[in-house]
């Protein structure tokens, strides 16, 4: 092999590059796995069960979009049969009123940006 | 999103589990409400305005209408006229009814601004235009609706309406809003938007914007197909035109003058 030296240290060096998400966490200490999601409500109940709001809140907001926008059906009526109006900015934002939080840092880590906020007016912060 | 085989069953035995814990009680219980009662909506089967112009007139100067229908919508104020974006405005008398008006005409009604919005017409040419879908007219009672979701901004509707209804919002809108309304959306750059005779506050059971805020009590809005409403009433008792009735549009915001 021609310049074995150059080639190999070439290759460990290429090979620590790619890796490097792999060990970087185990480096800088960094936290790693999905955010922690605070609550900021007294309410325990939502409009679904936690794990269905957690893996399709999004198709449950589409639905509810087409729901009341195309067919002018604002009731949703939970597990429990708590009814609830469907709507993003007046049932959904009231406990979770801390969007940078609760929203923005879950869709950072999935890398996912949705256009809900483009139109639909963000919670004022809690102080 | 994918839910496979597994994640399917799982949820729907959940669901399944939830539904055969919660349906009795829902059953035995009446129904609760997690934001407390909710008034009825106000439902029809044909929307309608009667706008007196006489009494309109009789508040110089008064915009309240406009005001109170901009803040509740978000609807932004540009100042530049071309960028414009309105859904309850006024216009001259002569421009709103064009051929209406000649020379000798009733001094207060020749200078007089006439309050225009969405006719909410029968036959919506904005509708049959709309390649999307994003505008359309509830069969339910008669509003010509606007899906902000789907609106891919060709402005055909815009060309289509001879009402001038309908504003494109050729920039961002949300820098000219000066008070959000939290509750109600606003819309991006490259929709279109109009009035939807504030169909989102019939819903809760409320009078649309307009009609609340004018202290004249000029505006009357109510049921078309109802005998006994009070926009039939009106209509019953006094001479009323509507704007371009020529074009069978059938528009559904009538005038007195």
């Amino acid at each position: 092999m021609y310049d074995a030296g150059r080639v190999i240290a070439g290759l460990l060096i290429f090979l620590a590059i790619v890796t490097s998400p792999l060990w970087y966490r185990l480096v800088s200490g960094a936290e790693g796995g999905p955010p922690q999601l605070p609550l900021v409500t007294t309410d325990t109940t939502c409009v679904a069960p936690t794990p269905y709001m957690r893996a399709l809140h999004m198709e449950l907001l589409n639905s509810w979009r087409d729901d009341v926008v195309r067919r002018g059906d604002r009731v949703h009526i939970g597990i429990d049969g708590t009814t609830y109006e469907k709507s993003l900015s007046r049932t959904c934002t009231h406990c979770h009123s801390n969007k940078a939080e609760f929203c923005d840092r879950c869709h950072d880590y999935a890398a996912v940006n949705p256009y809900c906020w483009d139109c639909h007016v963000e919670p004022r912060e809690a102080q | 999103m994918t839910v496979d085989r597994r994640k399917f069953i799982k949820l729907a035995g959940v669901t399944a589990a939830g539904l055969a814990t919660g349906a009795p009680a829902r059953l035995l219980a009446r129904e609760t409400s997690a934001q407390g009662e909710r008034s009825a909506p106000l439902l029809a089967k044909r929307w309608a305005m009667v706008i007196d112009l006489k009494k309109c007139l009789r508040a110089q100067g008064c915009v309240d209408c406009v005001n109170a229908c901009h803040r509740t919508h978000n609807v932004p104020d540009f100042d530049n006229p071309k960028d414009e974006v309105k859904w309850v405005w006024k216009e001259p008398f002569e421009h709103a009814f064009h051929g209406e008006e000649h020379e000798y005409q009733r001094e207060d009604v020749k200078h007089s601004l006439a309050l225009l919005m969405c006719n909410h017409c029968d036959s919506p040419p904005c509708v049959k235009v709309c390649p999307t879908q994003a505008t359309w007219k509830r069969e339910s009672d008669g509003i010509v609706m606007m899906d902000w979701h789907r609106c891919i901004g060709c402005r055909y509707c815009v060309a289509a309406c001879p009402y001038g209804s309908r504003s494109f919002n050729w920039r961002d809108p949300r820098p000219h809003i000066s008070e959000v309304n939290e509750e109600f959306p606003t819309r991006t750059r490259g929709v279109v938007e109009k009035c939807t005779f504030c169909e989102e506050r019939l819903a809760r059971g409320e009078m649309p914007a307009c009609v609340e805020a004018c202290p004249e009590r000029a505006l009357t809005f109510g049921d078309l197909e109802d005998p006994e409403s009070d926009v039939r009433a009106i209509l019953t008792n006094a001479y009323s035109i509507r704007r371009k009735p020529e074009l069978g549009t059938v528009p559904e915001v009538y005038y007195l003058v």
